[in-house]
């Protein structure tokens, strides 16, 4: 029994690619718990639900990540805007993001979970839903994200954004003529910036396995 | 009157004076020291002159080879080893420097993030290696193939568990060549440091149980043996711990001895080792911890410049102790008196460390990658096992064996001697070969991006959030807590004020992309022969300032210095320079670029002896700082924000016009600046630097203007202009705020020596973010509006004057 539910451990067992698809039996059981703990016995969760984490508290970015699980780009396919409350297979979905990478996976399949990790990333970054990250919305990031430092500026952490601003012009536009204009990263310059970064590796949470590694024993 | 109060050999022979005297006894120990220090770094500039044989063979296997001719020329000489390999030398003096310096390079966050499978192959894996080598010896010993030796298990298990362990100081001196991923490599090697604790637990139980005999050993003395590896282990690392906390705590009070603060580095860390051996505790896992904790909050607290010498001399120490040790190995084995020849014996040991190491990684892999999200490859476990190394450690502790307890002590001595000039040479020449063979993932140098390190950020941020919603506990949750502890309590103790402002890895990586960019001009300058890089604003001073003189840099010093020649050739060489520029062409270039060099850096390079003394009168100022760093920022904002909004052509010509204009009235240098005459400078040279800068800010209010509507007939306008916007340049915010310039004078810049600017070589060190590096550069950083006519000629990355009307709509 525990082999073949370890995901990332046990000898490759082929997995349809269907939603989804690593997370076993187990570990929706566990997320369910959890999600109803969180929802406090309803069927759907809100924002607010959110505050009754404690350790979240403290997480710079922690807006944009609660964010994220109401953005229906990441919910399914083809939609936009924003959810107010999500259910239990849009909470599974959003947690799928986090799957670590399986053994069986071939270059197709790998490119393409890689992918889907980005564009949650790339959402998370777009908070205008236009498909392009633009200079405000990257800097409301970087001031996000270095906000957990009392001694930092605001103007430094525009600085910052900026300097990546440009370098990520650099990078996916190279030498750009005098009259050209950079207006935000695109997805496809996203995904460009992300070349030789294995995020596949990076962007997993272990808990996926490690419910069912408690299991395995 | 021979009255001589000199040595006591010539109070010994008053009756004659003895002009020179001759006196070998008296320097005999050092100057031999030093005489092999100074062969084995010989050594290796002869073993670098030939690129191909460094590249085939490792160095160590070069130093041991070298070692055994060395040796043999002694042996020849006198008949008498007279000199080998010590313990007490080795385990005082040559391992710490190795040991400090692989914990405080260690990557910390790989370091931890494997720390479980590190401490499974140092623990488990060095026992099962010790149990199963000294078993199956003893075993085959029963057999009888090996014939009689005068020993028992115990001296099996004794041997086993000493030459069980792989060897920090072999495996980093050939995994350093063959640059296996980093995961790998924190593996091998951060088993090898770890396993120390289990060796020397092994080893002195193993030797107490000879010492008491085998009939005393009972269950009870067993359990003390597991007792004391705890103690062992936890208490070396609480002890390296604890000196990690006392040195952090100590470097946050340096500032005013900045002289000796990298001297507090070696000595406390040093003081852990030793503690640590005093209260006998690993005392390479005290100094390992103690220089993998100390690290961050050291390296944020000490100066830039201290922080190049701990790099440097921490370097230097442990490859010089690298070297002495490999050719002392092998000098040390030149001593007919310690062979013992057992040819079963010692191919047996070959045989059951390579096998049993094999088995021991693959079992612990297979267990391992049940719980690893980065599976360990079969190739990873072919390498890991090849490069179980044994070294210098082994062979220290063999020697230190009492002859009168383990009567084998030479046979073990020759077999370990065996064992690891095997290792060293035979799979220390292989494992090259072998890694490109298997195609092993070796790590890729790349730059550090922006992006990357803001991506890695936000990561960390959301994992463990989503740990947090998940409501479980796993590395990223643990990871948050540590630093939000870390942020909030040891930051706050350990940390100086000012570095716990500055210290983000962000604004590091912000900072040394700067540095990179900056170099990357320079050097694009120097290609180019022009000078123009020296006009160049902002991020190209940094460069010069970090790495060179504590003092105001190359840039500043050649421009002061060029100013206050107002040499003409000079003068006129730039402006050619400038108009050759626009039509790129580099035949006169060179010419040029000599000419400069000659005019520029000759002359600093006569006053170097006044060049230390500053850095320590400085005090540093916060407030400028955060400013002249903003305005670095500002530098890549405006940049970037140019690219954005395209300037057309026409302007940057005018802007070249204007330089031009600009350039002139600096060669004659009588334009008299608003300011000058009532500030009373303290001395001569100021008031040139200050001409500069006034000039400079002049430019860009001519710009500005331009940028208004002159646009055409500004050339008319030029000299009136000259005169009337004198008061704009001083409404610059932060000259005006700059009251303490005077002082920061007195110190003329020029005068600082700096050799040639070497970027690309500089350009492979690494650059901490240091504060108090920006302050140095206040006065040149006031041009930094100016126009960078090197980057004009570049293209669109050049348009400084855009910033302050679009900043708000951005």
């Amino acid at each position: 029994l525990g082999a073949a539910l370890c995901p990332g451990s046990s000898p490759p067992s082929p997995s349809p690619l269907c939603f989804p698809p690593t997370v076993t039996s187990e570990q929706i059981e566990h997320l369910h718990r959890r999600f109803k703990q969180l929802s406090r016995d309803q069927l759907t969760i809100r924002k607010e639900n959110f505050d009754s984490i404690p350790d979240l508290e403290f997480n710079p970015i922690r807006g944009k990540i609660v964010h994220a699980f109401f953005d229906k780009r990441n919910l399914r396919q083809e939609s936009d805007g924003l959810a107010d409350e999500i259910n239990f297979e849009d909470f599974l979905t959003i947690m799928s993001y986090f799957r670590p990478i399986e053994m069986n996976m071939d270059e197709e399949q790998l490119d393409r979970f890689r992918k889907e990790k980005l564009k949650f990333l790339f959402h998370m970054y777009d908070s205008d839903h236009d498909g392009k990250i633009t200079l405000q919305e990257y800097r409301n990031v970087v001031e996000e994200l270095l906000s957990g430092n009392p001694h930092l500026e605001k103007e430094s952490a525009r600085s910052i954004a900026d300097g990546a601003m440009m370098e990520a012009a650099s990078i996916c536009v190279g030498q750009m003529g005098p009259d050209q204009v950079y207006e935000g990263i695109t997805f496809e310059d996203f995904l460009k910036m992300w070349q030789g970064i294995d995020i596949e590796t990076k962007m997993h949470v272990r808990f996926l396995n490690m419910e069912t590694i408690a299991h395995c024993y | 009157g021979q009255r001589s109060s000199g040595s006591p050999i010539n109070s010994s022979h008053p009756q004659s004076f003895a002009i020179v005297s001759f006196e070998w006894d008296h320097v005999k120990d050092p100057y031999i020291i030093t005489l092999w220090i100074l062969v084995a770094s010989l050594a290796k500039i002869v073993f670098h002159l030939s690129h191909k044989v460094t590249r085939v063979v490792p160095e160590s296997a070069l130093l041991i080879v070298l070692g055994l001719f060395l040796g043999g020329i002694v042996w020849a000489a006198d008949h008498i080893a007279s000199f080998a390999l010590t313990p007490t030398v080795f385990f005082f003096y040559l391992l710490p420097p190795i040991v400090l310096d692989a914990g405080y390079f260690m990557p910390n966050r790989l370091f931890f993030g494997n720390l479980g499978s590190i401490l499974l192959y140092a623990v488990i894996g060095t026992v099962w290696n010790a149990a199963t080598t000294g078993l199956s010896l003893y075993g085959v010993y029963r057999t009888g193939i090996m014939g009689h030796l005068n020993s028992g298990l115990l001296d099996f298990l004794l041997f086993g568990s000493l030459i069980a362990a792989v060897d920090p100081v072999a495996v980093l001196a050939v995994f350093e060549e063959v640059h296996v991923n980093e995961v790998l490599f924190i593996i091998v090697f951060g088993e090898s440091l770890l396993n120390d604790a289990v060796t020397v637990v092994l080893y002195n139980v193993f030797e107490s149980f000879v010492t008491i005999g085998p009939e005393n050993v009972t269950g009870v003395e067993c359990v003390k043996g597991i007792v004391s590896f705890f103690v062992v282990s936890l208490g070396g690392t609480l002890v390296g711990i604890f000196f990690a906390f006392l040195l952090s705590l100590v470097s946050r009070f340096t500032k005013h001895v900045r002289i000796i603060e990298p001297g507090f580095v070696f000595i406390i860390s040093y003081l852990s080792y030793l503690t640590a051996e005093m209260l006998s505790l690993s005392a390479i896992l005290a100094i390992t911890f103690c220089g993998i904790c100390c690290q961050k909050y050291v390296k944020a607290n000490i100066s830039e410049q201290s922080s190049t010498t701990v790099r440097y001399t921490m370097k230097m120490m442990a490859s010089g102790a690298e070297t002495i040790i490999f050719m002392f190995l092998g000098i040390s084995a030149v001593n007919p008196e310690i062979w013992t020849w057992n040819t079963a014996f010692i191919l047996l040991t070959l045989v059951f460390i390579s096998v049993y190491r094999v088995i021991g990684v693959v079992l612990q892999t297979w267990i391992l990658n049940h719980y690893r999200m980065v599976q360990l490859e079969i190739i990873d476990q072919v390498v890991m096992s090849y490069g179980g190394l044994r070294g210098a450690v082994a062979f220290a502790l063999v020697v230190l064996l009492d002859v009168n307890k383990v009567k084998e002590k030479n046979l073990f001595v020759s077999t370990t001697i065996i064992v690891v000039f095997f290792t060293v040479i035979f799979q220390g020449l292989t494992i090259k070969p072998l890694v490109q063979w298997l195609k092993v993932k070796k790590t890729e140098h790349r730059e550090p991006k922006l992006n990357e390190k803001l991506h890695g950020r936000a990561f960390d941020h959301i994992l463990s959030a989503i740990e947090d919603i998940s409501g479980q506990i796993g590395h990223n949750y643990l990871r948050d807590k540590w630093s939000n502890f870390d942020r909030k309590f040891l930051s706050k103790v350990l940390m100086r004020r000012s570095a716990q402002k500055s210290r983000d890895q962000i604004l590091n990586v912000f900072h040394e992309l700067n540095l990179k960019d900056a170099i990357s001009y320079v050097a694009e300058g120097e290609r180019r022969g022009s000078l123009a890089f020296i006009r160049s604003p902002s991020t190209d001073n940094m460069v010069n300032v970090d790495f060179s003189t504590p003092r105001p840099s190359t840039v500043e010093s050649s421009v002061s210095y060029l100013l206050r020649e107002k040499a003409g050739p000079v003068c006129l060489d730039m402006q050619a320079l400038e108009q050759r520029r626009k039509s790129i062409r580099d035949t006169e270039d060179t010419v040029a670029h000599h000419t400069l060099q000659q005019y520029l850096y000759k002359p600093r390079q006569e006053h170097k002896h006044l060049y230390s003394r500053h850095e320590i009168m400085h005090s540093e100022d916060d407030k400028q700082d955060k400013e002249i760093f903003h305005r670095t920022m500002r530098k890549r904002l405006e940049s970037f924000k140019s690219t954005k909004l395209g300037i057309n052509h026409s302007k940057k010509l005018n802007k070249i016009h204007k330089r031009d204009r600009g350039q002139k009235r600096r060669n004659s240098n009588v334009i008299p600046n608003g300011k000058i005459p009532s500030e009373n400078p303290v001395q001569d040279f100021t008031l040139k630097e200050k001409d500069l800068e006034f000039s400079e800010s002049e430019e860009n209010n001519d710009y500005e203007t331009l940028h208004l509507g002159k646009g055409v007939d500004f050339l008319a306008n030029v000299t009136k202009q000259n005169f009337t916007d004198t008061p704009t340049g001083i409404d610059n915010p932060v000259f005006s705020a700059d009251d303490d310039q005077s002082i920061y004078m007195k110190f003329s810049p020029w005068l600082s020596s700096e050799d040639t600017v070497v970027p690309s070589q500089r350009a492979r060190v690494q650059i901490p973010y240091s504060p108090n590096n920006f302050r140095r550069l206040t006065p040149f950083r006031l041009s930094n509006k100016s126009i960078d006519s090197f980057l004009l000629a570049d293209g669109p990355e050049d348009r400084p004057r855009s910033f302050l009307p679009e900043a708000t709509h951005m």
